[in-house]
């Protein structure tokens, strides 16, 4: 891979190979997590720097680790630098680290942190890793901010905690919609921006695993 | 008693670990294509859950914990800070040692499991169980118990989503839709009706 550039690497994950959309990794941690946009910008904190840093780490040590125990080698990698973030987030921001909750050690077996550091650390060097951990962390956080952004305007009426539509049991005229709260929701809203990131980039859209064939004869009409 | 099978159906259903909490999303998607898949990989994950989460349990309240080490002579040591990379490891090792166990006396199991027994060790499935059975302070017998319905919980929902899945191959989705965007929808409708359950106690 002669002809990547910096670039490239780190904005090219963020919509034409976004990480949740595309890759299909990392879905698994964070969904919980974005019924609100606080809780969630600090979550996408979180995995950029651990992504980030994993994959340069990974990347300095990517020529002397044996092939057969490199699985374990990214892992522990991966595990110390999550220990150093929750331990950091229970210092500094102890509300939001309680709300995270499990979330935050959930970040070891997202996929994105390993399989970036499996896919493209392994092969390329430290700063160019660092910049794909940057990228693939902001594709991740882009769609985890788009989804908190809709889950908490329409579920409670606010953004980053500050009302902005009054909702009725305050006095205000905006009838709170539930279902944005509860995990279903979070589905929803995934399944259509993937739908509308392959509107807008075509080259995306899978294969059918079935072709339809035309009505070719008329019955019953 | 009654405590116990409250805790199983609330694992099961209530908490389901994929519909409720997000949990093992990746594999859910990626091997929900095909039936006789999700069911091993169902089976896998419901043994390696009921096996991670006690001994897991066990390393916590014995070593890591708070004062756990008084019998030691060191009661004012505190480990729980290296629980994340502990977790782990365990979750790794178990997974190992259970492959070559079955390689070794259960080769048909073996072969049925296939490569589905390493893609373990990275289910946040597994890992999460771990992580709520700390943060709920469950006792041993409640975390044998919680392993297992977390996983017959996982094994539920990847059997039924790729059930679905099989049928939905026939139909006509938009384009853009297809594939993930529509798994996507399917597993929102399957977590919607998932909720129904969640006024059940016993």
């Amino acid at each position: 891979m002669a002809d990547v550039n910096a670039k490239q690497v780190l904005f090219e994950p963020i919509f034409s190979n976004n990480p949740i959309g595309l890759q299909i990794l990392g879905i698994c941690s964070a969904l919980a997590v974005t019924t609100s946009m606080n809780v969630t910008i600090v979550m996408c904190l979180s995995v950029i720097a651990v992504t980030a840093f994993s994959n340069l780490a990974v990347s300095l040590v990517r020529t002397q680790i044996p092939g057969s125990i490199r699985i374990i080698v990214q892992m522990t990698i991966i595990a110390s630098l999550v220990i150093v973030v929750d331990q950091i987030l229970k210092a500094y921001a102890y509300e939001i680290s309680k709300q995270l909750s499990v979330f935050v050690g959930l970040i070891i077996t997202n996929c994105i942190v390993m399989g970036r550091a499996e896919g493209f650390a392994m092969k390329n060097g430290p700063w160019l890793s660092f910049l794909d951990g940057v990228g693939n962390g902001m594709g991740y956080s882009i769609m985890l901010l788009f989804v908190a952004f809709f889950r908490e305007l329409l579920g409670a009426g606010s953004l980053f905690g500050v009302t902005l539509l009054t909702p009725v049991n305050e006095g205000g005229w905006y009838i709170t919609n539930g279902l944005l709260l509860l995990p279903p929701s979070a589905f929803f809203i995934i399944g259509l921006a993937i739908w509308g990131l392959r509107a807008w980039k075509p080259e995306q859209v899978e294969e059918p695993d079935y072709k339809m064939s035309r009505h070719t004869h008329k019955e019953a009409f | 008693m009654e405590h116990y099978i409250s805790l199983l159906l609330k694992a099961i259903f209530i908490e389901n670990m994929a519909l409720a909490f997000f949990l093992g999303m990746c594999t859910f998607l990626a091997i929900s294509k095909k039936i006789e898949a999700a069911t091993g990989l169902g089976i896998a994950v419901i043994v390696v859950l009921t096996l991670t989460v006690p001994v897991n349990n066990l390393i916590y309240n014995n070593i890591l914990r708070e004062g756990a080490l008084a019998w030691a002579g060191l009661p004012n040591v505190d480990l729980s800070f290296l629980g994340l990379i502990t977790y782990i490891g365990v979750i790794a090792a178990i997974v190992q040692i259970m492959e070559m166990i079955l390689d070794k006396y259960i080769p048909a199991l073996y072969s049925a499991l296939g490569v589905f027994l390493p893609l373990i060790t990275v289910n946040c499935a597994i890992m999460g169980a771990a992580l709520f059975m700390v943060e709920r302070d469950y006792t041993f017998s409640e975390s044998v118990v919680y392993g297992f319905g977390a996983g017959v919980g996982w094994a539920l929902a990847i059997i039924a989503l790729a059930g679905i899945r099989e049928k939905l191959k026939y139909s006509d989705v938009p384009d853009g839709l297809r594939g993930l965007g529509i798994t996507f929808i399917t597993v929102g409708l399957m977590s919607l009706g998932f909720m129904s359950f969640s006024g059940i106690s016993l």
